[in-house]
């Protein structure tokens, strides 16, 4: 029997589940798309999580993070919830000792988060501009009609980058469908937006801030060699990419659950048994106050597991109440 | 005659107050809810900031209720919160409710008479002490209720059962609707404050401590800020903010002619990074930033609204006061795209490293 830790990362656009055992070895990883459907995701994570392995297993501690991550917690049984910038800092840190900064793109949002001393000392998340995120650069692949995984490697063939307007994706968008129809050729038009996003990145979140090595350079986005090596020509440093870089959030979740359990906690995990279990999630507007909120209903096998969303705690705390008397 | 307001945090209860003791019949807003700025935000011009777009939502709620006067405060400075009331005039206008009259009243600048005539206006009496009556006790109460709002800053890290302050908290402001002028609001205060007080408290807590700074109107009022305040406070952090109401009516209204203010101590503050006043509070913003650091706080949040103009350059400058006081900075920008996932993740992720700061400097 194995002793392993399990760690979910639930995000608006890719849901991540990730198995690790005791010595930090990943046993097992899924990358899906949650496509509005945590739950489904999540169940669907874990199943292929379940199938792929085929030791015996015990799982002695369970971490959740991502936008989804109190859901997750839910549904699992976690035992450490945490937001994605400490996981994702932990997980570098775990890659690379003395990591300094992390470059983080994902799906929908993109981070920057700066390490003194082997602890996060200052980070920043883009806040309105969606230029510098993984699914800008999808949009523009498929305009191109260009398989996103081909995407970099054309951005290294250039030889002539054309300069995009990379402020905003709404500029960028036009400024490159102007590149085009001026004749550029795609390898300098796909080098050009590679640049441009990079640009965009470190002008919104990396603004004042001392950008010092070790990089590393994680998230979905990190898998393009074009926009990894832009970050490494404009900050003028290797840029350190790890192996599992799309799923850092769940290995930071992993290592977290670890370092719980090795304080002696016993895990609140539900077992692999919930992929079975039949849930639903009800939206309910309560009428008692003019707060009118959207109070979020999680059901299990027809048992009310869950609820939150109301800002007075009424319905919250009905639910803990019937807790306690269970 | 039916007189509103538009809502701005605890600001309520002094002008419900106010209006109560001088005889208006009163129609306190009902609480800003999405419904509210969805309201606003339908009838806003775009790209304005937030508070405009929530007054209106509070301004049609009220109407519906059966409000046709409204009170407004105005402002003289430069940044756009000065031409509030004539842009709410229009689109009130424009919407159908012409027969709604708005009365400003503008802050004074050392001198009463323009504040007393608009009150006149208001009020149909000019009866001079009657009006100074009002104010006092409307002032009294909001040193009141900020008073117990300290409190709450006090107890929401240390109480031992998560959340029971606010259930006080919330009943009281429930109960404040119901009753009327400055003796059962102020007694109703008193006894919140009693409960209050007898929270038991968790000794073996750690307490961070972080100054709110930026826009007024996002610090004070709570539905903007997405309840940052009790957000905050249930992660074990202690608050102080930048700006108040009871304070900043002392200021303007007392002490701000003889010139002994406490706005004057933070905006020497200030002066090394910013030396004039750009409008709104953005020489607050970075005074008390400098203030609080110099205090010993373990961190700085500035809240304001998309666009604000003042608030952006104070958002500027900040980088710097955190490097040279060698303070945590973390900035959040609200308006009705906020999404509350998000901004949860970024405070968390705030208050982890606050946390292990502390701790490092600790050990
Ligand atoms: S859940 Fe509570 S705060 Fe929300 S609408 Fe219902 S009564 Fe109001």
């Amino acid at each position: 029997m194995k002793n392993c830790y399990l760690g979910i990362d639930v995000g608006s656009v890719s849901t991540n589940v990730v198995l690790m055992d005791d010595n930090n070895n990943i046993m097992g990883k899924v990358y899906t798309k949650t496509q509005g459907k945590p739950i489904d995701a999540i169940q669907r994570g874990m199943k292929e999580i379940k199938t792929a392995i085929k030791e015996e297993i015990k799982v002695k501690g369970v971490g959740t993070t991502g936008s989804g991550r109190q859901l997750a917690a839910m549904i699992v049984g976690a035992d450490v919830v945490k937001n994605e910038i400490t996981a994702h800092g932990i997980a570098a840190l775990n890659f690379v000792d003395g990591v300094r900064t992390i470059l983080e793109i994902g799906g929908q949002d993109s981070k920057i988060i700066l390490l003194k001393n082997n602890v996060i000392s200052d980070f920043a998340m883009n806040t309105v501009c969606a230029a510098g995120t993984g699914s800008f650069l999808d949009r523009q692949a498929s305009r191109l009609d260009i398989a996103i995984q081909d995407f970099g490697k054309m951005a290294l063939l250039s030889k002539n980058p054309v300069r995009i307007a990379g402020r905003c994706a709404v500029f960028a968008e036009s400024d490159m469908i102007h590149k085009q129809q001026l004749g550029h050729n795609q390898e300098d038009i796909i080098k050009g937006l590679c640049d441009a996003l990079v640009r965009n990145f470190l002008n919104n979140l990396g603004k004042g801030k001392e950008i010092v090595g070790p990089i590393v350079f994680q998230g979905g986005v990190a898998a393009n060699v074009g926009i990894k090596q832009s970050f490494e020509e404009a900050l003028g440093q290797e840029v350190l990419v790890p192996p599992h870089h799309d799923v850092m959030g769940a290995i930071g979740c992993c290592l977290l659950a670890r370092e719980h359990a090795a304080k002696g906690h016993l895990t609140e995990f539900k077992g692999f048994d919930i992929i079975n279990s039949g849930y639903n999630v009800k939206g309910i507007e309560c009428q008692d106050c003019a707060n009118l909120c959207e109070v979020i209903e999680i059901v299990q096998d027809g048992q009310i597991m869950a609820r939150w969303g109301d800002k007075c705690g009424k319905w919250n705390s009905l639910v803990k109440k019937k807790e306690k008397l269970a | 005659m039916k007189v509103t307001f538009p809502h701005m945090g605890n600001q309520y209860v002094g002008t419900k107050v106010l209006l109560e003791e001088v005889g208006l019949d009163v129609i306190v807003p009902v609480d800003c809810s999405k419904e509210t700025l969805n309201i606003g935000t339908k009838y806003s011009p775009e790209s304005i900031c937030l508070p405009l777009k929530i007054n209106i939502g509070n301004f049609v709620e009220s109407i519906n209720e059966g409000a046709n006067t409204i009170v407004m405060i105005g402002s003289c400075g430069p940044c756009r919160f000065g031409y509030y009331s004539i842009l709410q005039n229009e689109i009130l206008k424009e919407m159908g409710h012409e027969d709604v009259e708005i009365i400003l009243l503008d802050a004074p600048q050392g001198n009463f008479k323009g504040l007393l005539d608009s009150i006149y206006k208001l009020t149909k009496t000019k009866n001079p002490y009657k009006i100074i009556n009002a104010l006092v006790k409307a002032t009294r109460v909001l040193y009141q209720i900020d008073d117990l709002e300290d409190l709450m800053y006090y107890k929401r890290p240390r109480q031992k059962n998560i959340g029971e302050a606010d259930l006080y908290y919330d009943e009281l402001h429930k109960k404040i609707r119901g009753v009327r002028g400055y003796r059962e609001v102020s007694r109703l205060i008193k006894e919140t404050k009693e409960k209050i007080l007898r929270i038991e408290e968790d000794p073996g807590r750690e307490v961070l401590r972080v100054g709110l700074i930026g826009e007024i109107y996002t610090i004070l009022e709570p539905s903007v800020n997405v309840y940052i305040e009790k957000k905050l406070g249930e992660m074990g952090v202690e608050i102080e903010k930048s700006l108040r109401l009871s304070h900043w009516i002392t200021e303007h209204l007392f002490l701000n002619p003889l010139n002994i203010t406490m706005d004057s101590k933070i905006r020497k503050e200030a002066k090394p990074y910013l030396k004039t006043m750009i409008g709104g509070h953005a020489r607050e913003t970075i005074g008390y930033g400098i203030h609080y650091a110099k205090r010993g706080f373990d961190g700085l949040i500035q809240v304001y609204p998309f666009t604000c103009m003042p608030e952006i350059v104070a958002q500027s400058i900040m980088p710097q006061v955190e490097k040279e006081y060698d303070i945590p900075y973390l900035c959040l920008i609200v308006d009705e795209m906020t999404g509350e996932a998000g901004f949860n993740t970024r405070l968390e992720a705030f208050v982890d490293l606050l946390g292990k700061r502390k701790e490092m400097k600790v050990s």
